[in-house]
């Protein structure tokens, strides 16, 4: 049944309200430059794991921030922290340190610790 | 009525100043670095948005200085200002030592030195040229690359030193963006067989006619607009440019290969305002522009009494703003010259 | 029997702590693994054990590398710890001649003149007299050095103390009264008895024209013992369990151990010598450009003993090794910070009195296994066959000219190269390394190594001090590593590439881990001064600074990062160089990004004086170093 792409399923819009922004919010308090993403697209540009795979630290970024949370976790694995993202970004973004933090705010929600 | 003020900086704003200063009947010294006055719009080709030839502006400024008020010192910089009283002294590096009654600051700006970013291989790689070298081109009619053949892709790189926290300027250039669309629509003219990508952050076209001239660019130019901040550029082997950029309304990376990259250099607070703003004690900003006393109603103010700030000294401008800018350090002169009783 | 009640403390405390000492070293030992426990018994009946006692007399009693850094400083470590061990020495000997009879209990020595009041009036007795004065005069004027440095740290020429917890400041209390409560305690009983010497003798003197002496005496006895007493049985909860460790950690060191990744023993050895002089506080850039005064290594070790949450600290680091240079115990301090990092976020323990006493091994966690990396989307790719493989290594391929230059500089050697990572390669791994994930680091690092193996090269060169690094420490390869500073000056001494000398004063910056991380100084500054005038600057060699972009802390703002930065080109720019030197495309455009000074690698610098030559093919036959690589 699921084959139809018309069948009932869970809409496509963000659910803005009812996501979950625990993970954006610990981000946030940790790593206030996490705000200052422009989603430019530089850090993704740059970086090596995004050349192999569908890694994109702005795409993280931003879903992140809309609490679409799913694809990011399996997506930080990706990051090998070489830093390349960090001396392009225009806005002074921390990156690295958004993908430790998004890494442990995950571990801490699993745990129920945020 | 003899009353003197200095004009430093023989650009736009400043050969606007000089000449509306002498129409009210000021004694003016007009003060140029350079061998000749204009500035920037001298190396200009074409202007936004409507395309006009340069050399008008430059026509009109330099008809407008051309009065017996007005004296020009070109090859000529300052050394120190200092007031006293009412009076400001000023020393040249030519040994010149004048009196003045107010001062007019119209320093400029420098162009944004592109080799600072160097992931994108300004100097370092052929073909990698700025917006002023482009335009250079234009002017001599012929747009090469640097062996000799005709460029087929040609890509714009947005924000060069503006927005970008790296080269140390947070602000808006607000010039660039504009300058791309145009300067695209001018290499498509030149050279109808090529094409054209702009690689851009936000697409700022916040001036009359801007607009109109981006959709113009992809209505009958098909100019390509790709949302992407270029993160560094490679050499391919037959020395063409590997661009990385991620094209993120798309949200995967793109590599591009290119014959030829403008990058559009922005605006910088010019070195000589910087030293001015050194030697005489008047407040700069943030962002290294001199600091006027107020955004609203006193943006040709400065902090020191008499001295009054005309164009991209202050922020960047485009000419019309510039002009008017400078049209309006002149009430301000006029007023505190009166207020003053000199 | 000469027997008071007041030694009672005294006697309490010195028992207690001999006895936690031999206990906890029992333990220390026990733990030690198999091979350490060999290097510690060889060391014992070999050269070590000789050589430890003459370390332990030169730093731990005479201080010798503080006083080299820091003359005041050390003279008030040197006068409290030499000049406590010459009193004890020669308080045993004194009880041990002019005593009742040899060998007495230490209480005898250390309340000698209690027990022996009329000792001292002639002769050699009175000489000895004055040499005991003479040593408590040494240490009361260190002592008073340290009162002042508590309360004003300038006045031993630091900029800034350590701080303190409770525990410490009851310790550090008792440890000042130590001294003057003897001296009045011996004054006294000198005043009491017409004895002593030119310090207790005058003092006694003096203090007897109005004080009752032989009444006033006794108090003092007892608050000297008592403070000794308690300074001995708070000593393994507080920063002074560095007087006993260090001993074992010199020892340990001479026998050969080493830090290692894991805590252990000699990591635990080590945090405890910690003295908290601060030294490495001063040393650290965070402090003096960015005004961070709670992370240095001395609060990380403090935090360690006390079993706090070090996470901010142990990340919030540059990495950069001076403090590791300063140290002038010798403690491997980022090591010890990488155990840290390795450990992840270390729950809070909570702190109990038995605790500090009595606490199990360092315990680190193994990170939790949910989000683990893995890069097995990586693609293998066969390199072709090379001699020498080039590996730019990530930050290089955002300073092109780097890259650039070292094309060309590899095209007209002449040898036959591979650009391995021409079109983009993997991460190197040790930036992963240095946020503590070192399995994840490993499969990069296996990666890689497979694609190195493949290309049958002999030699690999690198742009990056940061790959250079973890390729010679952390990759199992049987290839000789070069970084391409090391690299051009074998060319050059080869005469495989001809320089002009080009007239520019240039000033050398080394990076952290090529300079103080991999031990490289001298090449860079031979290659700068065969092609331009190499000038000095005030942080050469291990002294170098860090230019703040270090990958290994990602706890800092960008805008303190370039504070860093503005700091250290100011400091190394100060004769005005017409280009300022390094050999890390990281510091490079750490650099760039705060200054209008031309900023070049060393690669940059040798293109742009290379001779052009038509392409050769590598076989003269005059050839040295490089052929020697290649037989390797």
């Amino acid at each position: 049944m699921d084959k139809f792409g018309f069948t009932i399923s869970k809409g496509r819009q963000i659910d803005y309200g009812s996501n979950d922004k625990r993970i954006a919010e610990y981000i946030f308090e940790k790593e206030p430059s996490f705000r200052l993403c422009i989603e430019c697209g530089g850090c993704a540009a740059t970086c090596t794991s995004g050349n192999f795979t569908g890694f994109s630290l702005r795409e993280i970024n931003i879903l992140i921030k809309r609490g679409e949370n799913d694809k990011v976790r399996q997506s930080l694995k990706k990051c090998m922290l070489c830093g390349k993202c960090t001396l392009v970004c225009p806005r002074g973004v921390n990156t690295r340190n958004i993908v430790v933090l998004a890494k442990k705010a995950f571990l801490k929600s699993d745990e129920y610790a945020i | 009525m003899n009353r003197d003020v200095i004009v430093i900086g023989g650009g736009t704003a400043g050969m606007e100043a000089a000449g509306q200063l002498a129409k009210a009947e000021c004694k003016v010294t007009l003060i140029e670095k350079e061998e000749e006055a204009g500035g920037h719009v001298r190396n200009w080709c074409h202007l936004f948005p409507d395309r006009r030839n340069s050399a008008d502006v430059v026509k009109y400024l330099s008809d407008l200085i051309n009065q017996k008020n007005i004296t020009f010192l070109k090859g000529t910089s300052v050394e120190s200002i200092n007031k006293s009283k009412k009076k400001f002294h000023i020393k040249t590096n030519r040994g010149h030592e004048m009196l003045s009654d107010a001062v007019v600051i119209a320093t400029g700006f420098d162009l944004f030195k592109s080799e600072k970013k160097e992931e994108y291989g300004y100097g370092i790689y052929n073909n990698v040229i700025t917006s002023a070298d482009l335009e250079a081109m234009f002017r001599s009619g012929d747009l090469r690359k640097q062996n000799g053949e005709i460029p087929g892709r040609i890509g714009f790189v947005h924000c060069v030193g503006s927005r970008d926290e790296k080269s140390g300027n947070l602000y808006c250039s607000k010039l660039c963006c504009v300058t791309a669309v145009k300067q695209a629509i001018e290499i498509r003219e030149h050279l109808p067989e090529s094409k054209v990508f702009c690689f851009y952050m936000d697409m700022r076209m916040g001036g009359a006619h801007y607009e109109e001239l981006y959709m113009q660019s992809q209505e009958k130019y098909a100019v390509n607009f790709i949302r992407g901040k270029v993160s560094e550029v490679g050499e391919s082997i037959n020395n063409g440019l590997i661009v990385k950029v991620e094209d993120t309304l798309a949200g995967r990376p793109l590599k591009m290969e290119l014959d030829m990259l403008v990058l559009m250099a922005g605006m910088e607070m010019a070195e000589g305002g910087r030293k001015i703003a050194g030697m005489s004690g008047l407040n700069t900003g943030e962002n290294r522009f001199f600091a006027a006393a107020d955004n609203h109603f006193g943006s040709n103010i400065s902090n020191i009494k008499g001295i009054f700030y005309a164009g991209t000294c202050t922020a960047p401008m485009n000419i019309t703003e510039t002009i008017s800018h400078a049209r309006a350090s002149v009430t301000e002169v006029m007023d505190y010259l009166k207020e003053s009783n000199i | 029997m000469q027997f008071d009640p007041f030694v009672i403390p005294f006697n309490i405390g010195l028992y207690f702590i001999l006895i936690y000492v031999i206990t906890r070293s029992v333990i220390w030992f026990r733990d030690l693994s198999k091979p350490d426990k060999l290097r510690l018994q060889r060391g014992f009946f070999g050269i070590a054990f000789g050589m430890s006692l003459k370390e332990i007399f030169m730093e731990s009693l005479i201080h010798r590398k503080i006083l080299k850094t820091n003359l005041r400083l050390g003279y008030m470590h040197m006068s409290l710890a030499f000049g406590w061990f010459l009193l004890i020495l020669f308080g045993t000997i004194e009880a041990d001649i002019f005593g009742a009879r040899h060998l007495n209990a230490p209480y005898k020595a250390i309340f000698f003149r209690f027990f022996n009041p009329e000792h001292g009036k002639t002769g050699f007795e009175a000489a000895y007299g004055f040499l005991m004065d003479l040593i408590l005069a040494f240490i009361l004027s260190g002592l008073l050095l340290a009162v002042l440095k508590r309360f004003y740290s300038k006045i031993v020429g630091m900029k800034k103390t350590t701080r303190l917890k409770l525990t410490d400041k009851i310790a550090l209390t008792s440890l000042w009264l130590i001294f003057p409560s003897r001296l009045l305690a011996e004054s006294f009983t000198s005043g009491a008895y017409g004895t002593g010497s030119f310090l207790t003798g005058t003092l006694g003197t003096w203090l007897a024209t109005f004080l009752p002496a032989r009444q006033m005496a006794y108090p003092f006895w007892w608050l000297y013992s008592l403070s000794l007493g308690t300074f001995f049985i708070l000593l393994p909860i507080t920063r002074y369990m560095h007087i006993p460790t260090e001993l074992f950690l010199i020892f340990m060191r001479n026998s050969g151990i080493k830090t290692g990744d894991k805590a252990g023993t000699y990591s635990e050895v080590q945090t405890y010598s910690c003295s908290s002089c601060g030294i490495c506080i001063d040393a650290c850039q965070l402090n003096f450009s960015a005004g961070i005064t709670n992370i240095q290594s001395a609060y990380l070790m403090k935090a360690i003993r006390n079993n706090d949450d070090v996470t901010d600290i142990a990340y919030n680091c540059l990495m950069c090794g001076r403090c590791d240079q300063k140290c002038p115990v010798g403690i491997e301090l980022s090591p010890i910070r990488m155990i840290q990092r390795r450990g992840g976020e270390a729950e809070n323990d909570i702190r109990n009195i038995y605790k500090g006493y009595f606490r199990s091994r360092q315990s680190v966690n193994p990170e939790n296994e949910i989000i683990q990396a893995n890069y097995n989307f990586l693609k293998e790719e066969e390199p072709g066959k090379t001699d020498i493989i080039y590996f730019a290594g990530c930050m290089t391929h955002l300073t092109p000219a780097i890259k650039k230059s070292m094309v060309k500089i590899l095209d007209a050697s002449g040898l036959k190269y591979n650009f391995i990572d021409e079109h983009g390669g993997v991460c190197c791994g040790r930036p992963l390394m240095l946020s503590g994930q070192d399995k994840e680091a490993r499969e990069l690092i296996n990666f890689n190594s497979r694609m190195i193996w493949k290309s049958g090269a002999h030699t690999l060169v690198t742009s990056c001090p940061i790959c250079y690094k973890v390729f010679k420490e952390s990759y199992y390869l049987d290839v000789k590593v070069l970084h391409h500073t090391q690299f051009i000056k074998m060319l050059i001494d080869d005469g495989l590439v001809k320089m002009n000398f080009l007239h520019k004063k240039v000033v050398y910056h080394s990076p952290c881990d090529l300079g103080r991380g991999s031990g490289v100084y001298c090449e860079p500054k031979e290659v700068i001064s065969h092609l331009a005038r190499l000038e000095k600057s005030s942080f050469e060699d291990e002294n170098s600074l860090c230019c703040g972009g270090s990958l290994a802390n990602m706890k800092l703002s960008s805008s303190i990062k370039k504070k860093i930065a503005l700091d250290a080109v100011n400091a190394l720019t100060k004769n005005n160089p017409d280009i300022l030197a390094t050999a890390c495309p990281l510091c490079k455009k750490t650099f760039s990004s705060v200054t209008e000074i031309k900023i070049a690698d060393i690669a940059e610098i040798a293109a742009e004086a290379l001779i052009a030559k038509p392409l050769k093919i590598y076989s003269s036959s005059h050839l040295t170093s490089i052929k020697e690589l290649a037989n390797i």
